[in-house]
């Protein structure tokens, strides 16, 4: 019986012991802006773990995070899209724009001490052109001539041809030449343990768990503010969501409902500020071109008409986003807003398709010809926004006659079998909008082949010449023009209907100060951020280690 | 015994090259491709650099060679190297997923022994009390609610709510600063969610069985002779039954071998621990399939090694299986 006594005390001190180590509440109040000051850590989560920390030989959103700290390209963007100067002090486009010269920042240091030059960029470019590397971002750099470092700090390159997207395709990673030279990239240790010239220097990786990065001392802007960035792997969106509302994380992206519903609440508010700005990324409707109705661009229009787009943004997207008139957002220099609009408008649609030959009969079926307008449409598993959509959707166009069927499959399903089989009537997707407003891609006639984006067969005289012109001339003015009246033919075209763009909404914790939103996010200025010493919440700077 | 042993080694051995055919094809028909899958639908990825990519991995041979390949290496026990962007040997990245896999499996799996066989061996005594059904109804219950339902009101309920334990993950972002205690301590408390509700969910079935086997050698002659000797009822229960009717449970320890290795995937993903359920979903996503082929060789040795340890046991257990 004593052995019974003593099991249940030593459970009931375990118990004890366990609730006794519950985080303290926080009580300081984080509404004082104070004064900047270096320390503290900010903690991000990310649903998937990076894969390989040399930019150019991964393409998961979470190794590009934790690159953009680490490395540095020639040029940036600023919080309005400007291209500005990275390592490049400043750079010079020759009269007959055909090249590019980079006066590079004198002074700068890899963070392993040694001195960052024209050699770095040059065998940038040379290791990402080289057949032998297995990158899927050689494309801009294969259009270059000519490379040449004129000396230790200016580097040369030549096009054949003007190219307004060269500029900031020199925004890619430069790697360290002296670490990797002579190697094979493959199986560089870089790839776990990268070194470059950024804000900050990796520090530890522990598999599935996390990554940690700490402030750069000689960063050649100045030491970031926040001492130390940590990204933790958290698979499962629901738990993010927990961790972010138990402080255990500083910074995560909400969704529309986390944001205007459950984050809404006096304890939260108190800890977390809330930011949204426009995400670069649209979400359309993409019309199989080949298809006999919807080769016919009244049907398209009509089908923009039938759509109630606010109804989706408000029902959906519980209005955190904007209607989209065309390829761009809104706060992006290459915007006209002035294009043609489809309001919501079902008469003006019926007229149009009455106009391209449809009859309603008498059981209210839109046929033509007999043939009862029917499709079906392909969405993503998992994109729950879009399945949504689709439904109301399907509900606008069956109440004037037209049977949409909503089909959801995997996504490399739905790519493979689908989309590059072109044997689909219409799908709902969406495009991540580039900071270059390049569409050659998409919507150019010559990019109907296997595997390439204009899967809708989209063919238009005057946008193949507009999107050419655009692309060759590097004068913002100028090109502006060309993008304009090609935003205006794709309104009139409606080869997709353009459904919204929808807002990026962000909690950050308080004690973060100088976030700003802007059109290019949040994170343009994050060194700047900062912590006053008062609000602190991880003091220590001892390194972490399994 | 000897003999019988050689003989299901022996044919242990296509088993597992059907296995992997079998595991090989279906993985490859699955559509989409590795590296290639996230750069999908990406204007500035080239076709010529997709094509670079899929001859970098070999994919572009026709299937057999691929598989003739894979099997080339992996009778040198050479597992390759990973199809992710890290290019890591698939070996290594099981290695350092295997640990917490196990760990968590074995806590688990110790407390549902601990639990469930004393849960069974109590509703057989007391069938049909009130007790009995309410403990039957709780095992059920927790047999039938989805598990990560159950590990979000549980997260909810002692992380954000009383914040006593951990959300997720298994170490605190200071470990590194820790002392030996500390750790041990840390890495207890981020367990205790995990642990506890995994072995909820899988008390029902060792219960059950036990339950039942129990059930039916108190029915034994035997077990009436030894209460006509005057033996008390624990006694009778202890020594004459139990010993007997543990035998099923044998075999479920032994088929349970493969599970110490695979984790759950939806488990782990949501109290984001990095262990072998994770590594295998991400894999899946990726189209890793060096990395998916290596968890499917040992898994599926592990369960024929498994059931081969069930048998055996069976065999010294039971005198009537050895000479039979």
């Amino acid at each position: 019986m004593v052995n019974k006594k003593t099991l249940i005390l030593v459970c009931f001190v375990c118990l004890c012991l366990l609730l006794s180590c519950g985080r303290k509440k926080d009580t300081a109040r984080y509404d004082d802006p104070g004064k900047p000051a270096y320390g503290d850590m900010i903690i991000t989560g990310s649903i998937g773990e990076p894969s390989n920390l040399i930019p150019i030989l991964s393409s998961d959103s979470a190794s590009h995070e934790i690159a953009s700290f680490v490395y540095n390209g020639l040029v940036k963007y600023d919080k309005d899209l400007n291209i500005v100067g990275d390592l490049a002090e400043s750079w010079e486009v020759s009269k007959d724009n055909l090249s590019i010269t980079f006066k590079l920042k004198k002074g700068v240091k890899w963070q392993d001490g040694k001195p960052f030059s024209a050699h770095d960029v040059m065998y940038t470019y040379k290791v990402t052109v080289d057949p032998r590397t297995p990158t899927p971002y050689s494309g801009d750099f294969k259009l270059v001539t000519k490379a040449e470092v004129l000396d230790d700090h200016t580097f040369r390159v030549t096009y054949d041809k003007p190219f307004a997207p060269a500029l900031i395709s020199w925004s890619a990673s430069i790697m360290p030449r002296h670490l990797l030279e002579g190697k094979d990239i493959t199986t560089s240790p870089l790839k776990r343990k990268p070194v470059g010239t950024g804000p900050y220097i990796f520090t530890e990786w522990v598999p599935g768990d996390r990554v940690i990065l700490t402030a750069n001392p000689h960063y050649f802007e100045g030491k970031p503010c926040i001492g130390r960035y940590m990204m933790k792997i958290i698979p499962d969106t629901a738990t993010m969501f927990l961790e972010l509302k138990n402080n255990s994380i500083d910074l995560m992206g909400l969704t529309p409902l986390q944001y205007v519903k459950q984050t809404d609440y006096p304890a939260f508010r108190r800890e977390f500020n809330r930011f949204k700005y426009l995400a670069f990324s649209y979400t359309y409707i993409g019309y199989n071109l080949r298809h006999d109705f919807f080769r016919d661009r009244r049907v398209r229009q009509a089908l923009a008409y039938a759509i109630n787009k606010q109804e989706i943004i408000d029902g959906i997207l519980l209005g955190q986003g904007m209607d989209a008139t065309g390829p761009f957002k809104p706060d992006m220099w290459a915007y006209d807003g002035s294009v043609k609009r489809y309001e919501y408008s079902p008469e003006k649609a019926l007229a149009l398709l009455k106009e391209a030959g449809f009859r309603r009969d008498a059981d209210g079926v839109l046929r033509k010809d007999g043939r009862p307008f029917e499709f079906t449409i392909l969405v993503n598993q998992g994109n729950v926004v879009r399945i949504q959509s689709a439904e109301l959707i399907q509900r606008r166009l069956s109440a004037i006659g037209i049977t949409m069927k909503i089909r959801v499959l995997e996504w490399a399903t739905l790519i493979n079998d689908f989309i590059d089989k072109r044997s689909f009537e219409a799908v709902l997707l969406g495009w991540t909008i580039p900071n270059d407003p390049d569409l050659f891609d998409i919507f150019h006639s010559s990019k109907q082949g296997p595997k390439e984006l204009n899967f809708i067969g989209f063919e238009n005289r005057e946008v193949d010449d507009l999107l050419v012109r655009a692309r060759h001339t590097l004068d913002r003015g100028e090109r502006k023009k060309y993008l304009d009246r090609l935003q205006e033919v794709l309104a009139e075209e409606q080869p997709y209907t353009f459904l919204f763009v929808p807002y990026s909404l962000v909690a950050l914790h308080k004690r973060f100060k100088a976030a700003e939103p802007a059109p290019a996010g949040i994170m343009y200025n994050f060194i700047r951020w900062y912590v006053p010493e008062n609000q602190m919440r991880y003091r220590s700077n001892a390194a972490v280690s399994p | 015994m000897l003999r019988y042993l050689l003989k299901r080694l022996f044919f242990m051995v296509p088993m597992v090259f059907g296995i992997t055919l079998i595991s090989f094809a279906v993985i490859h028909l699955v559509p989409g491709e590795p590296g290639a899958l996230e750069a999908e639908m990406n204007p500035k990825i080239t076709k010529e650099a997709r094509e670079r990519i899929r001859s970098f991995y070999g994919l572009d041979k026709p299937l057999y060679v691929q598989y003739w390949t894979w099997l080339k290496r992996i009778v040198r026990l050479d597992f390759g190297t990973s199809f992710a962007t890290d290019r890591r040997p698939v070996i290594d990245k099981i290695k350092e997923r295997m640990p917490v896999t196990i760990l968590i499996n074995l806590l688990s799996m110790g407390l549902i022994f601990i639990f469930g066989i004393p849960i069974g061996v109590y509703c057989a005594r007391y069938k049909d009390t009130f007790l009995d059904r309410s403990l039957t109804s709780f095992v059920f219950a927790g047999y039938a609610a989805p598990t990560f339902w159950v590990a979000l009101l549980a997260m909810i309920f002692f992380g954000v709510y009383l914040e006593v334990l951990p959300v997720s993950g298994i170490k605190s972002y200071d470990f590194g600063e820790m002392n030996v205690f500390e750790k041990v301590f840390d890495v207890t408390r981020h367990l205790v969610l995990p642990v506890c509700i995994s072995a909820v969910g899988s008390l029902a079935g060792i219960s059950r069985y036990m339950k039942s086997s129990l059930l039916e050698v108190l029915r034994q002659e035997y077990i009436t002779t030894a209460y006509a000797k005057g033996l008390p009822e624990g006694m009778v229960i202890r020594k004459h039954a139990l010993r007997n009717a543990l035998l099923p449970v044998i075999t479920i320890l032994g088929l349970s071998i493969p599970g110490l290795i695979g984790g759950s995937v939806i488990f782990e993903s949501i109290f984001s621990i990095p262990g072998m359920g994770q590594l295998f979903y991400f894999s899946v996503m990726a189209r890793d399939y060096p990395t998916i082929m290596g968890i499917l060789v040992i898994g599926a040795f592990l369960t024929l090694v498994g059931n081969l340890v069930a048998d055996v046991s069976y065999a010294v257990a039971d005198p009537r299986i050895r000479i039979g």
